[in-house]
C-alpha cells in the first residue's frame, strides 16, 4: 500500500489537502485535511452580539450573505425580532443571487475545467470541451463572468455591495427599494434569465424545472447548451457511478418567509437515500467531535462546545471537527436540499444506486439554479411599495439562539449565547464541515472520505482526474469548514 | 523569445477568498479578458487555475528557484504566525510548509509584492482580539510597520508592499493597481503612508455619500433602514476612513452607506479592533470619532448651527425608510429643492 498526498487541491474555495491510501491502483482509505484555522469563534466571544453581523460574514467571501443570515437568524431566535414581509423578500433575493452566483462559479470555473485536462486528450469530445471550459482561457468564462456580475448587481440595490455586507438584520434589510429600483431588479433578472436559457440550459427555465425522469434528462442531453454538454460527458464517463454519498442527506430549509403560507421555499428535514425514509429536522441530534482535529475537547452539542487549538493532539489531521447527526455522517448541498424538498428528478437520480453521486450533485445544482431564478421573479413581483423593509424591536441582553441557513453548499448553523449584551459562546458548523468532515472517535470516515474509497486511480495516483471530479462535485468551501 | 507578459502569482493566505470573489466581478468582458488585454499572465491562482497538486507545486518551486520570472506576487489573506509562532495555523496544502514560509521565500523573488485586502495589508479581521492565529499583515502589523516581511522589505524592483486595503476592496482598486504596476505606472510615490495606492486612498469614504445633505444638517438616522446620516448614532466612520467608495459604484449601483449601513473603516489598519461597530461611541452625547482634520470645537459649533437650521423635509426624511417629504417645487422659474 502507498500513501499519496494531493495538494494544494485547487479550484475549491480555500485550502484543501487529501491523503489517499492506494492498494493495487484502488483507493482503500482517504483522509481529508483542512490546513487553515483563523479562530473566528474565539474572536466573537466577548463582543457586543451585533458585532457578529460585521465579523461572521468575513469567515467566507463566497457565501458571506449566508453567514450574515445565520447571525441575523440567531439574533431573531433570541430576540423575537423577525423580518417584515418586504424584509423577507429582499433577504431572499440577495441570498438567492449569492447562491446562484455560487452555483455558476462552481460549474464554470471550478468543476468543468477538469474535463479540459490533458488526461482526456484522447477522447473525441476533448477539443471542443477544452475550447469552451479550459481554466482561465476557455470561452465559457467570457459568457459567465459578465452574467455573474450582472446577477450580483442585485447586491448593489439590496445590500450595498458583495461580498461582506451589513445590510442583513434580524428585522430584514437596511435599504428600502422604490419603484425604479424594483424595475432595475426585474431588468437584472431578465438578463440573467437570458444567459441561463441561451447559454447554460439551451431551453426555457420552465422546461428545466419540469424535468422529472432520467429520460427527460436524456432528451436535454441531446440539445444545445452547457448543461447538455455536461450531461453527455457524465454519461460517457459514468459520473453517476462515482463519488457515492453516505446515505443520509439533510436540509435546514431555504428561503424562509417567502414560501407557501409564509414558510420555507425548500423544505427542511432529513432523508435516507437508501431506504427513502424521511424525518423532520431535530437539531438537538447534532454533535461535533474533535477526536481527529487539532482542537481540544470532547464530542458534544455545538451549543456547549468550544474551539481551542491543540496542535499536538494525537491522531489529529484536520482543523475541522466531525459533525454527526444522530451519530451518522451527513451529506448536504443542492442535491440533498432538492431530495429533502421532494424533487422527482433528484429522487430519480439517486434511485438506481440508493446513494448520491457526482452526476446528481452537478445536475441538481443547475436545476436548482433554474428553480431559484424563477422564484426570484416572483419575489420581486411580491415587493410592496411603501411597506417597511426592516423591523425594529427591543433587543434582550441575555439569551441564546440558533441561526439555520441553507447556503449554496448546504446546511449552515450558528449557535450563539449572549449574556449582558455580549457573546459568551459562539459555534459554527458550515456545510463543508459536514461533507469534508474528518473521522470521529469511532473511526467513521466523513462523507468525502467515504466517497473516495474504491476509486480506481490506477497508475495516475495523485494525478487521478476521477479524484478531482469527486472532490469538486461537493463544491467545497474550505474557508468556512474550519473557520 | 522571452515572455513579455507581466506574470502574477496569486496565493491565498489566511483569507476568506472574498478578494478573489470581488475580482471576478470586474470587467465588462470578464476579468480574464481584461487581464489579457493588459498583458497580465496569471501563472497560478488557487481558485482559478487548472494546475493542481504536483503541477501547482512545480510552478511554486520554479519561481522559488528563480527559474521562472515573477513580476508580481499577490497575497490575499492574513499571514498566520500561530500557534505559538509556529505558523501551523496554515500549511500550504501538499507542501508540508507553512504559508508564512512560502510567502517570505517567494517575496524575495517578486518584482513587486501586492497585499490584496486589509488582511494581507495589515492583519485584518483574523487579527481581532484575542488574535487566535497570531495574524499579521505583510509589511504592517495593524498600524505598526513590520509584519511578516519586515519594515525594511523592498521587492526586487525596490518597492515596499503595495497595500490594496479594504474588506473586500473594490474590484477596481485591485485591477487598476495591477494594471498600473504592469505598465510601470505605479511607483513608491504613488503610495500613502500605509502603503495604499493614493488613487483611492487620497479620498474619504464620505466623499460623494448619497446621505450628504443629511450630514450637512446633522439629520441623523435612528434605526437601520432610515435614510438619514449614519454618523451620529449608527457607527458610521466614513468621515475618517480612506477610499473613493462613494465616488464609484459597487455591484452596479451600491456602496456601504448607500446600502443603509455604517462604514466600518475597513481600509484602515486596526479597523478590526473596534467594538460595537453598529453604534457610535459618545462622551456626554457627543460622538468620539469626529472628522480627523477639523477642530472639534468648530465641528460642534457648526453641527449645532446646522441642526437648528434643518429643513422639515430633511428632518423627517432622515427618520423614514423612503422619502416622506419631497423637495418643494418652485412656483415659477428658478430651481427646485427648497422647502415648501
Amino acid at each position: 500500500m502507498s500513501r499519496v498526498v494531493v495538494g494544494p487541491f485547487n479550484r475549491v474555495e480555500g485550502d484543501l489537502e487529501v491523503h489517499l491510501d492506494v492498494e493495487e491502483g484502488i483507493v482503500v482509505a482517504a483522509e481529508v485535511a483542512v490546513p487553515l484555522y483563523r479562530g473566528f469563534e474565539q474572536i466573537l466571544v466577548g463582543r457586543p452580539f451585533e458585532d457578529a453581523l460585521v465579523l461572521a460574514p468575513r469567515i467566507c467571501g463566497i457565501c458571506s450573505v449566508s453567514q450574515s443570515l445565520a447571525v441575523a437568524r440567531a439574533i431573531s431566535a433570541f430576540s423575537g425580532v423577525v423580518p417584515t414581509d418586504n424584509g423577507h423578500r429582499a433577504t431572499a433575493l440577495a441570498h438567492a443571487a449569492e447562491n446562484v452566483a455560487d452555483h455558476l462559479t462552481h460549474f464554470y470555473l471550478f468543476f468543468m475545467p477538469d474535463f479540459a485536462r490533458a488526461s482526456y486528450a484522447g477522447e473525441a469530445w476533448h477539443a471542443a470541451i477544452a475550447d469552451r471550459f479550459a481554466a482561465v482561457k476557455g470561452r465559457a468564462a467570457r459568457d459567465v463572468l459578465p452574467a455573474r456580475a450582472r446577477l450580483l448587481e442585485t447586491m448593489g440595490l439590496i445590500a450595498g455591495k458583495w461580498p461582506h455586507s451589513l445590510a442583513f438584520r434580524a428585522g430584514g434589510t437596511t435599504r428600502a427599494l422604490d419603484l425604479g429600483e424594483i424595475m432595475r431588479l426585474r431588468a437584472i433578472l431578465a438578463d440573467v434569465r437570458a444567459f441561463a436559457e441561451e447559454v447554460l440550459f439551451g431551453r426555457r427555465l420552465e422546461a428545466i424545472v419540469a424535468l422529472e425522469t432520467l429520460g427527460d434528462l436524456d432528451a436535454v442531453a441531446a440539445g444545445p447548451g452547457d448543461f447538455a454538454a455536461f450531461l453527455r460527458l457524465s454519461a460517457a464517463l459514468g459520473l453517476h457511478e462515482l463519488g457515492r454519498g453516505p446515505g443520509l442527506v439533510m436540509s435546514f430549509g431555504a428561503y424562509p418567509g417567502v414560501g407557501p403560507g409564509g414558510g420555507d421555499v425548500f423544505a427542511r428535514g432529513t432523508l435516507d437515500t437508501g431506504t427513502g425514509a424521511r424525518a423532520p429536522l431535530a437539531i438537538d441530534r447534532i454533535v461535533e467531535d474533535p477526536a481527529r482535529s487539532w482542537l481540544a475537547g470532547e464530542a458534544g452539542p455545538p451549543a456547549r462546545a468550544t474551539s481551542e487549538p491543540d496542535i499536538e493532539r494525537e491522531g489529529a489531521y484536520s482543523w475541522a471537527k466531525a459533525p454527526r447527526y444522530g451519530g451518522r455522517t451527513v451529506e448536504v448541498g443542492a442535491l440533498a436540499r432538492q431530495l429533502v424538498d421532494g424533487s422527482a428528478l433528484a429522487s430519480a437520480l439517486v434511485a438506481p444506486s440508493g446513494a448520491t453521486h457526482v452526476a446528481g450533485r452537478v445536475v441538481m445544482r443547475l436545476v436548482e439554479t433554474a428553480r431559484v431564478l424563477l422564484a426570484m421573479e416572483g419575489w420581486v413581483d411580491a415587493l410592496e411599495r411603501g411597506a417597511p423593509f426592516c423591523a425594529e424591536g427591543a433587543m434582550p441582553t441575555d439569551g441564546s439562539g440558533v441561526g439555520l441557513v441553507e447556503a449554496a453548499r448546504g446546511s449552515l448553523g450558528h449557535w450563539m449565547t449572549v449574556r449582558g449584551g455580549r457573546i459568551t459562546r459562539y459555534q459554527i458548523i458550515a456545510p463543508t464541515t459536514w461533507n469534508f468532515s474528518p473521522r470521529d472517535a469511532a473511526g467513521r470516515p466523513g462523507p468525502l472520505e467515504g466517497a473516495l474509497e474504491g476509486i480506481a486511480v490506477g497508475a495516475e495516483g495523485a494525478r487521478s482526474v476521477a479524484v478531482q471530479h469527486v472532490v469538486r462535485s461537493f463544491d467545497p468551501c474550505m474557508v468556512c469548514t474550519a473557520h | 523569445m522571452p515572455d513579455e507578459r507581466f506574470s502574477v502569482l496569486w496565493l491565498q493566505a489566511g483569507s476568506c477568498g472574498g478578494c478573489t470573489m470581488a475580482v471576478l466581478e470586474h470587467g465588462a468582458r470578464g476579468i480574464f479578458a481584461e487581464l489579457e488585454t493588459f498583458g497580465i499572465e496569471l501563472i497560478w491562482h488557487p481558485s482559478l487555475s487548472e494546475e493542481t497538486g504536483e503541477e501547482a507545486r512545480d510552478i511554486l518551486a520554479a519561481v522559488e528557484r528563480g527559474d521562472r520570472r515573477l513580476d508580481a506576487l499577490v497575497i490575499e489573506g492574513s499571514i498566520l504566525m500561530g500557534p505559538g509562532g509556529t505558523g501551523r495555523c496554515q500549511i500550504l496544502a501538499g507542501t508540508g510548509r507553512t504559508m508564512v514560509d512560502w510567502v517570505t521565500s517567494l517575496s524575495a523573488r517578486a518584482g513587486v509584492v501586492v497585499a490584496v485586502g486589509s488582511c494581507a495589508a495589515y492583519g485584518g479581521i483574523p487579527r481581532a482580539d484575542p488574535d487566535p492565529a497570531e495574524a499579521t499583515g505583510l509589511q504592517f502589523d495593524g498600524a505598526d510597520r513590520g509584519g511578516a516581511l519586515g519594515a525594511g522589505f523592498r521587492s526586487t524592483t525596490g518597492l515596499p508592499v503595495v497595500a490594496v486595503a479594504g474588506c473586500a476592496p473594490h474590484p477596481g482598486w485591485i485591477v487598476e493597481t495591477l494594471v498600473a504596476l504592469a505598465r510601470g505606472d505605479l511607483g513608491a510615490s504613488d503610495l500613502d503612508g500605509a502603503g495604499r495606492p493614493k488613487f483611492f486612498a487620497d479620498h474619504l469614504a464620505h466623499h460623494g455619500c448619497s446621505r450628504n445633505e443629511f450630514y450637512e444638517f446633522k439629520a441623523s438616522a435612528e434605526r437601520a433602514s432610515d435614510r438619514g446620516c449614519l454618523m451620529e448614532h449608527l457607527g458610521c466612520k466614513a468621515t475618517q476612513a480612506v477610499g473613493d467608495c462613494n465616488q464609484r459604484v459597487w455591484n452596479g449601483s451600491g456602496s456601504c452607506t448607500d446600502g443603509g449601513y455604517a462604514c466600518i473603516g475597513c481600509t484602515s489598519p486596526d479597523f478590526e479592533t473596534a467594538r460595537g461597530f453598529l453604534a457610535t461611541p459618545k462622551i456626554a452625547g457627543i460622538p468620539v470619532g469626529l472628522p480627523l482634520d477639523m477642530p472639534k470645537a468648530w465641528f460642534m459649533a457648526l453641527a449645532a448651527l446646522s441642526k437648528s437650521a434643518t429643513p422639515r423635509r430633511v428632518r423627517l426624511n432622515a427618520i423614514a425608510d423612503h422619502v416622506v417629504v419631497p423637495p418643494g417645487r418652485a412656483k415659477r422659474g428658478g430651481g427646485e429643492g427648497g422647502e415648501t
